[in-house]
């Protein structure tokens, strides 16, 4: 029956969508806050999936390696914002272009001189693998039912995180006027290096998350980086919630574009026709629907406000 | 630097440029022939992007885009047996200028980094429709079987022939370039970058020229498109991966942004590194990545501002 079909591939369209919520949230906090355009936070979740198939290797345990490579992640995030970007905040985007692609040419290659250019394989850990009967006749995976759960998790303790705590406060004032805060004794610098810290910890939840259903290889962080650069564009840069809404809306259009645009178009046009206008067509979508929302709301849906 | 001395270096440049075929032959190195047509061939393609990044303050980060539709107009007329230079040249200027016209026609509207995004999402949106095409090669791309033929003497299959029409093309570029920066196009490009309000104040709509400058840069680098496939005989979407367009941006931004001779300084710059690390070793980009962050903080005029007379970046 279709039906099930689509509902499978709307969980997997949801799957991927808090997945790119995860890269997103640290993405668009850095840049709300700090004002920077950070290239390099694919890298982040890159070094989280490589780092969890390390420590899992070392350990031999699931949790002992997810708990590691986050921490690991987290101060690698810090000594990051600390050596490199710090003296980036006062330029103009080009330089933090430049600087941030620098970085992305530097990880990508450091990964290979560790761990080799060819993709290794992470495993779904067994009390997490086989299937789940969630409606009569759709067996959904455990694993990526998890993702969807963690994901979802995150994104309600960011939410309380930001608006109910004294950190969220001051990540929100340092968002609308840095100044102000730093002049009222808040040690702004050491906010920014945990803010991307944390950021850099969640981008490596999302890595080693994908671990197993992806493959763990250089450049991984690129491929997954544009898409997230599409859901911030479109949130709108600095907003959780346009974050949110638009790692959601991109994960459902790509997936569901993949998996049902190539018959759909074979009912309107000849098959042979929809089979290389199918594809196509699928991996542009997420991108025309970006230059569509920003067309007509030049500044994301949902624009972060920001002053001074 | 004044328009005098600019000139000056540039013949200088170019000078040095049309002695390399010399030289290689003394040394018996023809490999320096083709490393030195490359460079110029991205140089022509960071000229383009110092045209609308430099003078413009358009930080466009799709550039590759033209790069790939340049290339792919010489391929797809050579598939069907159209191996003229007089027409794929011309088709690849023209359709990259569409391009250009287009993707800026949407992208100008926004500013700042969104600006950034969507000029590189829709260069991602041209690879991926590459990748998909799979009667012009998809993902493995396809083979240029024959040269651009530009027909008499000029024969590209010849090295020398080849280099010294891509130098033609460079000092054709460079030297109207120097004229049309001075002249009222090139003085009102200069006046988006510093004050777009101020420009509109006295009647000039900055739109439509941040349009033409952004369509032309398209028109140049699919020319440098289209003398890349010719110098690879092959064509790859990945001319149009994100990462190109960053080290196109990366040429213009190593050797001076806002000059003319700093984009050709910065293309042999970084391919003449490339090549020097990676006969090194294979993992030249770990070194590259942490020069280009350290250029980026502490080189921001570039090398061309290294040189005698060279203008510091205001």
């Amino acid at each position: 029956m279709t039906w099930l079909l689509v509902v499978e591939q709307m969980l997997n369209g949801l799957q991927f969508g808090v997945m790119l919520f995860l890269v997103a949230a640290g993405l668009t906090l850095v840049f709300g806050i700090m004002n920077l355009v950070n290239l390099a936070h694919g890298s982040l979740y890159m070094l989280g999936a490589y780092l969890a198939v390390a420590f899992l290797k070392w350990t031999g345990s699931f949790a002992a390696s997810v708990v590691l490579a986050l921490l690991a992640t987290l101060v690698i995030g810090m000594l990051v914002e600390v050596v490199a970007l710090r003296t980036l905040y006062e330029r103009d985007h080009l330089d933090q272009v430049l600087a941030t692609f620098g970085l992305i040419l530097f990880f990508n290659e450091a990964v290979a001189i560790v761990w080799g250019r060819a993709a290794l394989f992470a495993t779904v850990p067994s009390a997490l693998g086989g299937f789940v009967e969630i409606l009569p006749r759709l067996r959904y995976p455990v694993y990526r039912g998890v993702i969807i759960l963690v994901g979802l998790a995150v994104a309600l303790l960011l939410y309380v995180i930001v608006t109910h705590t004294r950190l969220g406060m001051l990540i929100r004032a340092g968002a609308s006027n840095r100044t102000m805060v730093a002049a009222l004794g808040v040690n702004i610098r050491l906010l920014y290096t945990v803010v991307f810290g944390f950021g850099a910890a969640l981008a490596a939840l999302g890595g080693l998350m994908a671990g197993p259903i992806y493959t763990v290889q250089p450049g991984m962080g690129e491929e997954l980086l544009i898409e997230v650069l599409v859901v911030i564009v479109i949130g709108g840069i600095g907003s959780i919630r346009g974050a949110l809404i638009g790692a959601i809306v991109v994960g459902m259009v790509d997936t569901l574009g993949r998996a049902f645009l190539k018959p759909m178009l074979a009912t309107i046009i000849s098959p042979t026709a929809a089979d290389s206008a199918g594809p196509a067509l699928a991996s542009m979508l997420i991108y025309i629907l970006m230059a569509a929302v920003l067309y007509f709301r030049p500044q994301g849906l949902f624009p972060a406000v920001r002053n001074g | 630097m004044t328009p005098r001395r600019r000139a000056v270096s540039l013949l200088a440049a170019l000078g040095a440029l049309a002695a390399i075929p010399l030289v290689a032959a003394l040394v018996n190195e023809p490999f320096y022939l083709d490393l030195f047509r490359r460079i110029m061939i991205f140089a022509i393609a960071a000229v383009s992007l110092d045209i609308i990044l430099g003078y413009g303050g358009m930080v466009s980060l799709g550039h590759a885009a033209y790069l790939g539709i340049g290339a792919y107009a010489v391929a797809i007329p050579a598939l069907h047996g159209i191996h003229s230079a007089w027409v794929q040249w011309p088709l690849a200027i023209v359709l990259s200028g569409l391009a250009g016209l287009v993707i800026g026609a949407i992208s100008l509207r926004t500013s700042g980094v969104y600006f950034i995004m969507i000029t590189l999402a829709f260069a991602q949106m041209l690879y991926y429709v590459g990748i998909s095409i799979e009667p012009w090669g998809g993902d493995d791309g396809m083979r240029l079987t024959r040269k651009s033929q530009l027909g008499g003497p000029l024969d590209l299959a010849d090295p020398h022939v080849f280099y010294y029409v891509v130098l033609a093309l460079l000092a054709v570029l460079l030297l109207v370039g120097d004229r049309v920066i001075d002249a009222r196009f090139g003085t009102v490009i200069r006046a988006v970058k510093s004050n777009e309000r101020r420009l509109a104040a006295i009647g000039l709509s900055p739109f439509r020229y941040k349009l033409a400058a952004f369509a032309l840069a398209g028109a140049v680098c699919g020319l440098a498109g289209a003398l890349l496939t010719n110098q690879t005989e092959y064509l790859t979407p990945s001319y149009m991966h994100w990462t190109r367009s960053g080290d196109i941006m990366v040429m213009v931004i190593l050797g001076g942004m806002g000059t003319l001779g700093g984009p050709v300084l910065g293309a042999a710059a970084f391919l003449l590194l490339e090549n020097v690390l990676s006969a090194w070793t294979v993992h030249w980009q770990a070194i590259l990545g942490p020069l280009l962050v350290l250029v980026v903080l502490y080189a921001r005029g570039g090398l061309w501002s290294l040189l005698p007379g060279g203008a510091r970046r205001g």
